[in-house]
């Protein structure tokens, strides 16, 4: 049985569609990836899956359950890392995981999940004092104090620093090794590329793609080629690279112009995200 | 149970390390007692020394900024920073936690009074009120309609930002005209007539006629219908009007 079930998702505020009937599964284990824009219906979309918004129409099962009607059993099974939100100011950060502990019958203990979270030398500090990235993984931390089968990171590494980053995807590696199953929600395609197992692109509240990396990859046009010509950014995407090139530096060469940081590559997630998340902004 | 008094602790823990709440709620009806005390506790106010009139109105006021103003402030902190929500989704059950959050603001008042009835005993020579069963249902009634009335009027706050303002322009101006600072007696008609619609009066003249006349609390059965009153108001309320999440931004 898939951990997270979808199907014909929808739901509204004040009449504006945020979700259109979406459909997706999650098999257990999987790091599933929602990507896409600000205001795509990434959020709704989790807080609907995690029982704190009520969908309008459609079929969710998570875990088995409906989580419009789940209870504290079904609870202690998911872990969920909000987008925002704060903790305790005058806690430290073991005192958190103390508390939250507390609340399940078999909690992971509380110095194990301060080292999976990176956060062993500031054990013993107000949680006022750590930085926004400390902040951010004591939210980890406290998500995964339960010790949950699935859990739902949105934006996990929103406002991070590239090296904060890297460290956050290995927590995330490390939990997908452990074997629990993920929903990631980002606008960072690397991170979409490189943690999960599976992508969905949303677009104002649709998907628009799905499948592994890979698979998106695939579809896409066999080559971009990119050069600079009076300061702007030229991309062409094309199925026969050779001829276009051919005639792009045939008339470069003829009219004497230069085909400032010509590249030529296979198209990354990043070209295809945009593709799809632009088209209808033309 | 043990869910409940594992929330117990942790609330204890938080509001004591709250500096800020613990001052202004806890701490300051003691600071102005013996203030207000050392200033004309001497006097005879309507008919009752001073000191014991001060007491009656600083548990009274204890009361109003403890349960009401504290616990109003205290749960829309959280929820506007998104911790109650957060809270949902842990396996504690949303009961439990208010059951936990309520009797540990409500042991806080408690120790208040007690603190106050101590210190006016130690200071003053005010005698310890005779009726022990009339004084802990007083306390209690005062601390669960003011509790109620404080969980109700969250729902009527919208940001976290103009809580405090909120509460503190509630609590206080009802406390000057119940009679917590000065007499009554002395205010104009209109004033008189404000305090007595309002439930903070009554408690106090309860307390009053239990710490100064040592009278039994039932025979005064219409002060407590009016302060019970406005604690089922605050209970509907907060029933309906309760929110776990912060406001959509």
């Amino acid at each position: 049985m898939d951990a997270v079930e979808v199907s014909g998702l929808s739901k509204a505020y004040d009449g504006v569609e945020a979700v259109r009937g979406i459909d997706f599964a999650i098999g257990a284990g999987e790091v599933f990836g929602l990507l896409g824009p600000n205001g795509a219906g990434k959020t709704t979309t989790v807080e609907i899956l995690v029982g704190y918004r009520r969908r309008d129409a459609g079929q969710v099962r998570v875990l088995g359950r409906d989580p419009a009607q789940a209870d504290s059993g079904w609870r202690a099974r998911i872990g969920v890392v909000p987008q925002s939100g704060e903790l305790f100011p005058n806690l430290t950060v073991r005192e958190h995981l103390d508390l939250f502990a507390g609340y399940y019958d078999d909690p992971r203990p509380p110095s194990e999940v301060l080292t999976l979270v990176g956060l062993d030398d500031k054990a013993d500090a107000k949680t006022r004092t750590l930085s926004g990235g400390q902040k951010r993984r004591l939210d980890l931390g406290v998500a995964l104090v339960g010790n949950p089968e699935l859990i739902f990171l949105d934006e996990p590494t929103t406002g991070f620093d590239p090296g904060a980053r890297r460290a956050a995807w290995e927590t995330i590696r490390a939990l997908r090794s452990l074997g629990k199953t993920i929903l990631l929600t980002t606008h960072y395609i690397e991170e979409a590329h490189r943690l999960a197992d599976r992508v969905a692109v949303l677009r104002q509240g649709e998907i628009v793609a799905s499948g592994t990396p890979a698979e998106l990859i695939a579809e896409a046009p066999a080559s971009v080629i990119r050069y600079r010509r009076n300061g702007e950014e030229v991309v062409i995407q094309t199925e026969e690279p050779t001829r276009v090139l051919h005639d792009l530096t045939g008339q470069a060469l003829r009219d004497g112009f230069d085909l400032d940081a010509l590249e030529v590559h296979r198209p990354t997630l990043e070209d295809i995200y945009l593709a799809l998340t632009e088209e209808r902004t033309e | 149970m043990r869910l409940f008094a594992h929330q117990f602790r942790a609330e204890q823990k938080l509001f004591w390390r709250s500096r800020e709440l613990a001052f202004f709620t806890f701490l300051l009806p003691i600071v102005f007692y013996l203030m207000l005390a050392s200033a004309y506790g001497d006097d005879i106010i309507e008919g009752v020394s001073g000191y014991e009139f001060l007491l009656a109105g600083m548990i009274g006021y204890g009361a109003a900024a403890t349960t009401f103003a504290g616990l109003a402030l205290l749960l829309v902190i959280r929820r506007e920073s998104g911790v109650l929500k957060r809270l949902r989704a842990t396996p504690l059950p949303g009961g439990t936690y208010i059951a936990a959050v309520l009797v540990s603001i409500i042991v806080i008042f408690l120790l208040e009074a007690a603190i106050l009835i101590a210190l006016a005993r130690v200071a003053f020579d005010v005698p310890i009120p005779e009726s022990m069963p009339s004084l802990a249902i007083l306390l209690l009634l005062g601390a669960g309609s003011f509790a109620a009335l404080g969980i109700g009027l969250t729902a009527l706050i919208r940001s976290a930002e103009g809580s405090s303002a909120v509460v503190n322009a509630l609590y206080l101006p009802v406390a000057f005209v119940s009679g917590a600072f000065f007499s009554e007696e002395t205010f104009p008609r209109v004033l008189q007539v404000i305090g007595d619609l309002l439930p903070l009066s009554h408690l106090i003249r309860l307390s009053r006629d239990v710490i100064a006349f040592n009278e039994p609390l039932w025979d005064h059965l219409g002060n407590v219908a009016v302060v019970a009153a406005w604690g089922l108001v605050g209970l509907v309320v907060a029933l309906r009007g309760f929110r776990w999440e912060p406001r959509e931004r």
